[in-house]
């Protein structure tokens, strides 16, 4: 297919995919703040560092609260990563291609375009638009579940899967992180109860939450960063997400999985060896942070390569 | 809802006659109507708008700084052509189609049309779209003029005239699809109670066209949709014409020419393209041939054209038939070429390159319309009944300055259809663009785009100028065979 709208398709479910997870991750803060005991300090910044747009932030915003931060990372116009940013930025590549995808994927994303423009013209406090967070995860997972049922399971479906599994395997990765990293550290009653509802919400904002209950019961932080990153059949888990992630790029490429002929197939059969070889214990003996941290660089490689060696063919001379 | 007190005012109305009693072939429609009870036609129209909105059924306006897409307007009362009518139509425009195109094919061959003193050689040499890149080429297949929408009005007088002749890239087309699709799911009763002839074949007769054009050696033919892009007033079609057809919308970024052939980039290196439906004007096709600031182009594509390893449609060169001097000799053209009388008559048309139409022209600028020979979609243009004395004055400097470059036409009063405004219906003026392929035949859709001018007492159905569109039927008289009944389907034994 066309290098270009290979290129398009990749980026409208990445789009879609970051849209939707930007919510989950305020959906749960909210969720928090309604559950917090008195008194309790009710962290907003750490949701902006899950997007790694807190240089921005800072620059723009003077105090981090639920209004300031909701409004950064869901309705400001001048964020690219924002929620509205993001699913216009998915229609616009949709438009370049609407002769490629179904005709319900181009309205179900037409119509998430207009019911998101619409919210962030609408304004009010962020109470008030509680239900909003929830029409952006459910109108994410209509575009996934109409791409699945009515575009053939062919090369664009491939790109658009290689798309949002590379998104999710880095956002979940980010979710862990900042619970890890960042609560852990500010907040002082670790093991508290109200430290079980936090890990629970980091649960939730992956849709995990029940899930892990049936494989795990007990809420026990090693056995939550065993399910979020090394479970192998969980949709949202990491190890899961790339090695969706990289049977897509092997049927687009044609290589027979286990071998690679470009940059990408092998940085992402490495990476998905790796995660599969690896107990929660040794990933912890390197520091969870770190090794997320080195993790979502390699991610990041990988969408380079795939750009260098699928998208930017140059013309013979 | 009430019927009873549309008022016709004089004009020809396509659903009622003179004494605004309905006409026989609209009656199935107006019984509908009739039945539907207080405000439940605007409500459809709203579900028609809505259903636009949804989908994205949009274009854009040049100039237009709020925002890049607007909803084409549409009237939810379409308008109805017997079946009789629309045969005589088909065949005015058949006849027309193919007299152009033996025009374009003398035109960049022998000339005989300039030798035997029919057209004036000055009109064809200073026509903008003329080009003498493509003299002495054989088109694939021998046509020049693959996809034709041709502007017909119907005047007071009933008759049908043709206005304009679009043989460059006519859009709309998608509209008339569209519209069809919407209007079926809001009427479906009527749609059941009357045959009216389907649209739905267009997509695969372009395809079917497109395949044909393809160089003798190639057996799956791999034809592209080559649009310049989002921010083209029209790629909302270029984009369902592509979908519709089952094959890719490139832009010129996503060509390259390699030896003389044309190569689409792919995720898995470069591919052959045998066909191109180009919507991009001959001007902006090809930086080497043509105009070398145009991004939008593939350099080296007319070599590879002219080298015959690659077929455009519409030819380049086209546009040369499509002038609007050229336009006022279709009927000497018809008789010249086919010996036949034009079947579909112009509307009386004032030529300013001579010397009596520039006369005429200048001292009736208040009755007439003036339109500027290369310009579309309504600009350049001086409706003169509904213009100011410094709009004449205006054109009157600009037709003496460049006589050529114009003609003048009467101010024809077009016919109305009755359509919604503000819970009841009232008479709004229309023309019609019947889509025509020409292919292995010629292939006539049925029906075509309606646009209508949505102001009162507006003649300018252009969708740039406050125009909307309907959808556009005609009725089918031809029996119907009875088909086999399938086979029964099986279910479960108790």
């Amino acid at each position: 297919m066309l290098s270009r709208v290979a290129e398009s398709i990749y980026w409208i479910s990445r789009y879609v995919e970051r849209a939707e997870n930007v919510a989950r991750f305020i959906d749960v803060n909210l969720q928090l703040m309604i559950d917090a005991p008195a008194g309790f300090d009710q962290q907003w910044l750490p949701l902006v560092y899950t997007t790694g747009d807190q240089d921005e932030f800072k620059r723009r915003y003077s105090s981090p609260n639920a209004e300031s931060v909701v409004r950064f990372l869901a309705f400001d116009l001048e964020n690219p990563n924002s929620i509205v940013r993001c699913v216009r930025a998915a229609r616009e590549n949709a438009r370049t291609v609407r002769e490629i995808i179904s005709s319900e994927m181009w309205l179900q994303l037409n119509k998430f375009h207009l019911m998101v423009s619409s919210a962030a013209a609408r304004g009010g406090g962020i109470l008030d638009r509680h239900d909003f967070f929830g029409e952006v995860k459910l109108a994410s997972q209509t575009f996934a579940g109409l791409t699945n049922s009515t575009l053939t399971h062919g090369e664009p479906w491939h790109w658009c899967r290689l798309g949002r599994q590379l998104e999710r395997a880095d956002k979940t990765s980010r979710m862990l992180d900042v619970k890890y990293f960042i609560l852990l550290r500010s907040v002082a009653d670790v093991g508290s109860a109200f430290d079980e509802v936090q890990w629970a919400a980091v649960l939730r904002s992956a849709s995990a939450f029940e899930m892990y209950r049936k494989r795990f019961g007990r809420i026990a932080v090693p056995n939550i960063v065993d399910f979020l990153m090394l479970h192998r059949e969980f949709p949202r888990a990491v190890l899961y997400c790339l090695t969706t992630a990289r049977d897509a790029l092997h049927a687009i490429s044609g290589t027979p999985l286990g071998t690679f002929r470009h940059a990408p197939e092998k940085l992402l059969g490495q990476l998905c060896s790796e995660l599969a070889y690896t107990t929660v214990e040794e990933l912890l003996s390197v520091g969870l942070h770190e090794y997320i941290d080195r993790l979502q660089t390699k991610i990041n490689q990988v969408g380079n390569g795939i750009f260098e060696s699928f998208l930017a063919l140059r013309a013979p001379e | 809802m009430k019927l009873n007190e549309y008022q016709v005012e004089g004009f020809f109305d396509e659903m009622f006659a003179a004494d605004g009693t309905p006409r026989s072939h609209a009656a199935t429609l107006l019984q509908n109507l009739s039945r539907l009870p207080e405000g439940e036609l605007e409500v459809r129209q709203r579900g028609a708008e809505s259903a636009f909105f949804y989908s994205g059924v949009t274009f854009s306006v040049y100039g237009d700084q709020a925002g890049t897409e607007k909803i084409f307007p549409f009237d939810i009362v379409p308008r109805i052509i017997p079946a009789d009518e629309w045969r005589a139509i088909e065949e005015g425009l058949k006849q027309r189609i193919t007299a152009l195109n033996l025009l374009i094919d003398d035109l960049y061959h022998d000339q005989r049309i300039i030798g035997d003193g029919v057209l004036p050689k000055e009109i064809v040499y200073s026509s903008k779209a003329y080009r003498p890149q493509c003299m002495g080429f054989n088109p694939p297949r021998g046509v020049w003029c693959h996809i034709t929408g041709t502007d017909l009005i119907r005047h007071r007088d009933g008759q049908v005239y043709v206005l304009e002749d679009n043989l460059r890239c006519p859009s709309g087309v998608s509209y008339v699809l569209e519209n069809r699709r919407i209007m079926q799911s809001l009427f479906p009763h009527v749609f059941a109670e009357q045959r009216i002839r389907s649209v739905r074949t267009y997509t695969s007769k372009l395809r079917d066209l497109l395949e044909h054009l393809a160089p003798d050696s190639v057996r799956n033919p791999h034809a592209v949709l080559l649009s310049p892009g989002i921010y083209n007033s029209a790629y909302f079609e270029h984009s369902f014409l592509a979908q519709q057809m089952g094959i890719e919308l490139v832009e010129g970024r996503d060509l390259v020419v390699h030896q003389d052939r044309v190569y689409v980039r792919t995720t898995h290196g470069f591919e052959r393209v045998d066909v191109i439906y180009r919507r991009i004007d001959d001007d902006f096709l090809d930086p080497e041939t043509f105009r070398s600031d145009s991004l939008l182009g593939v350099p080296g594509i007319m070599r590879a054209y002219q080298s015959g390893h690659v077929a455009l449609v519409n030819a380049p060169g086209t546009g040369v038939a499509d002038d609007k001097v050229i336009y006022a000799y279709v009927p000497r053209i018809v008789k010249y070429y086919l010996d036949q009388e034009v079947i579909l008559p112009n509307v009386p048309t004032y030529i300013c390159a001579e010397e009596e139409g520039l006369r005429y022209t200048l001292e009736h600028l208040d009755e007439l319309v003036v339109k500027a020979a290369n310009e579309a979609g309504g600009y350049g243009m001086l409706v003169g009944p509904h213009s100011t004395a410094e709009q004449r004055a205006d054109f009157a400097v600009r037709v003496k300055a460049n006589p050529r470059n114009y003609i003048s036409q009467p101010t024809m009063a077009l016919s109305r259809v009755p359509t919604l405004v503000g819970g009841d219906l009232e008479g709004r003026h229309v023309d019609l663009r019947p889509y025509i392929l020409y292919g292995r035949e010629i292939f006539v859709l049925p029906g075509g785009l309606t646009r209508v001018a949505l102001r009162k007492g507006s003649l300018v159905v252009n969708s740039s100028q406050g125009g909307g569109s309907k959808d556009t039927w005609v009725l089918d008289d031809a029996p119907t065979p009875a088909p086999a009944g399938p086979s029964q389907t099986q279910s479960q034994t108790a």
